[in-house]
């Protein structure tokens, strides 16, 4: 049969020489590799200690932002879950009453607002289609779980802690990339 | 046709069309259809005088007829403008027109608020769709936006005055179909308000036809208000015998799941009431607002909606509903759900009926039913296979 390509090559069948027959050449030869690779830098870390940067386009678990006053940026347009191909994004909407204007920045917002995280395939339509700025993709991984409904986020897992009243795990919250973009 | 009346050619963007005396070029235009048709914001067909305040259908007349055919000066409004014999207008064809036409939408947003994201009329705004074809990306307008105080026109219709193009769609619905008509256009120029007499409300048998004629966000059916957007709903057309005199009965429902969450009339291809028999299909405050429910209906069928719209987006392109196979094939041994996710979402809850409240929804109306729902099938379930839950 024709070779598909020129890279194959045919395998030494003939009978091994005294030299290769004594084996030990190999083993100190194999053992120069091993003990070559106890000066090399490791390539690993030692994770839950030791994390690495995220890349500044990694997308991990979903954030519901607020804005300086600590209102919810989320009006419920819509558009996120027009725009999950994943159709992970769930949400009621509801009218602003008075008096509720230091919770919500518009007239209408998101009474409920749900991620199936079982859905989410993490691809960050529903941040690039959000107009009200209100939806990120955060550096943080989901958490595993043993049941399924723990992974149904509804908007108390979802939603970024008050900046005026939690104003420590605000910050926690915003993460490195918040940091880079004041910084610049 | 009687022989007697001489057609005129008029050619609109190198397509030729005969046309009867009289015909305005924007309809001339609508008879050749596609690309070449101009938008209207405020003209209507289905309703007489109205037209010549927008601006977005101006056309070049490139020669006025065979007898003069010098062109037209200006461009001209193609729904105010009838057709001459030997006419050849430029649409699409022309550079000063689409400037124009982009100028003219730059002039309709410079007061618009712009609040899509909250606005209900979002997906089947005629503004948006304008908007997305000549609009800039930016506005070069620096000054703080007109507003105006809320005003509320009665129960059925809300008024958003800041997204108002001051079409006067509504105030001839009230003149023509309406007996009498309450509200109008207030003070002038930049100020120029749609209002009632004195804040009272609109209760005309058909005054939410103003809500299907209005292009843009202005005027919304109050008992759709936050409920849903328009393109997670499904369109389906129905209709019912009504006895009120002059409604056709014939409707859209804008169904999700079995619940309506709005009634409007039939709309044609250029977004207008769809006529039958000659007849415009408007249908009364009855059928739009008090008939919320699927068995008040005759369902026809879907309504066909452009494949480029958003509102046909991410849904079944039938009626049925998906039929569970597991279950026959198994000789009626039902499948073991891992979760049911009505146990665990809060979200489109099935105890909570959002389209059957008259109003907005508010943060309560979800509170109230937020214990799990009793899942009818769950109790057999559980005698079947012993308890799934966690």
């Amino acid at each position: 049969m024709q070779a598909l390509t020129n890279r194959a090559k045919a395998v030494d069948r003939r009978p091994m020489s005294i030299w290769e027959k004594m084996y030990l050449p190999a083993i100190a030869k194999g053992m120069m590799i091993t003990l070559s690779h106890v000066v090399k830098k490791r390539p690993t870390i030692n994770y839950p200690e030791k994390q690495r940067p995220f890349s500044p386009v990694f997308r991990g678990l979903h954030i519901l932002n607020r804005d300086a006053e600590g209102r919810e940026n989320c009006t419920a347009c819509g558009l996120c879950a027009v725009a999950c191909p994943a159709e992970a994004i769930t949400m009621e909407a509801a009218e602003r009453q008075p008096g509720e204007e230091n919770l919500y920045r518009e007239e209408k917002y998101a009474a409920r607002y749900e991620i199936n995280m079982l859905r989410c395939i993490f691809c960050g339509l529903c941040e690039e289609a959000c107009p009200k700025d209100a939806i990120y993709l955060s550096e943080t991984f989901t958490p595993a779980d043993y049941q399924r409904k723990q992974f149904i986020y509804g908007k108390k897992d979802l939603l970024i802690p008050h900046p005026l009243q939690e104003p420590e795990a605000y910050k926690k919250a915003l993460g490195n990339r918040a940091k880079k973009e004041t910084v610049n | 046709m009687a022989d007697e009346v001489k057609n005129f050619k008029v050619t609109i963007d190198n397509i030729s069309i005969d046309v009867a005396p009289g015909t305005t070029i924007l309809n001339a235009a609508r008879m050749i259809g596609g690309d070449v048709t101009p938008p209207a914001m405020c003209y209507y067909s289905k309703l007489q005088g109205s037209g010549g305040k927008c601006r977005t259908c101006l056309v070049e007349v490139a020669a006025g007829s065979t007898a003069d055919p010098r062109p037209m000066p200006k461009l001209v409004a193609s729904c105010r403008t009838t057709v001459m014999d030997g006419m050849i207008v430029k649409n699409i064809t022309s550079d000063k027109v689409i400037d124009a036409r982009n100028g003219v939408v730059e002039f309709l947003l410079i007061n618009h608020p712009l609040d899509c994201p909250i606005c209900d009329q979002a997906g089947e705004c005629h503004l948006q769709d304008l908007g997305y074809d000549h609009g800039k990306e930016s506005t070069r307008y620096k000054f703080a936006r007109r507003t105006f105080v809320r005003e509320d026109i009665g129960p059925y219709i809300q008024l958003h005055m800041t997204r108002c193009i001051l079409c006067y769609r509504c105030t001839y619905v009230a003149d023509q179909i309406t007996n009498k008509r309450v509200h109008g256009v207030v003070d002038r120029g930049d100020h120029a308000a749609i209002s009632t007499y004195i804040s009272k409300a609109i209760d005309n048998d058909f005054s939410g036809n103003m809500i299907d004629v209005c292009p843009v966000g202005a005027l919304t059916d109050k008992t759709f208000r936050f409920k849903n957007r328009v393109w997670f709903t499904k369109p389906v057309d129905a209709h019912r015998n009504c006895e009120t005199p002059g409604c056709c009965g014939k409707a859209t429902l804008w169904l999700r799941g079995d619940e309506v969450f709005r009634v409007t009339a039939r709309k044609d291809q250029w977004g207008e009431v769809q006529s039958y028999d000659g007849k415009t299909g408007w249908i009364c405050n009855t059928c739009r607002f008090d008939k919320k429910k699927t068995s008040d209906w005759i369902v026809e069928g879907l309504t066909s909606i452009s494949r480029h719209s958003v509102i046909g987006a991410n849904k079944y392109k039938t009626l049925e509903m998906p039929h569970e196979t597991v279950q026959k094939v198994m000789h009626g041994v039902r499948p073991k759900l891992l979760m049911d996710i009505h146990n665990v979402s809060e979200v489109n809850n099935p105890n909570i009926h959002l389209s059957e409240l008259e109003r907005p929804a508010k943060g309560t109306d979800f509170k109230k039913a937020s214990q799990h729902p009793v899942n009818e099938d769950k109790a057999e379930q559980e005698a079947q296979f012993g308890k799934t839950e966690k």
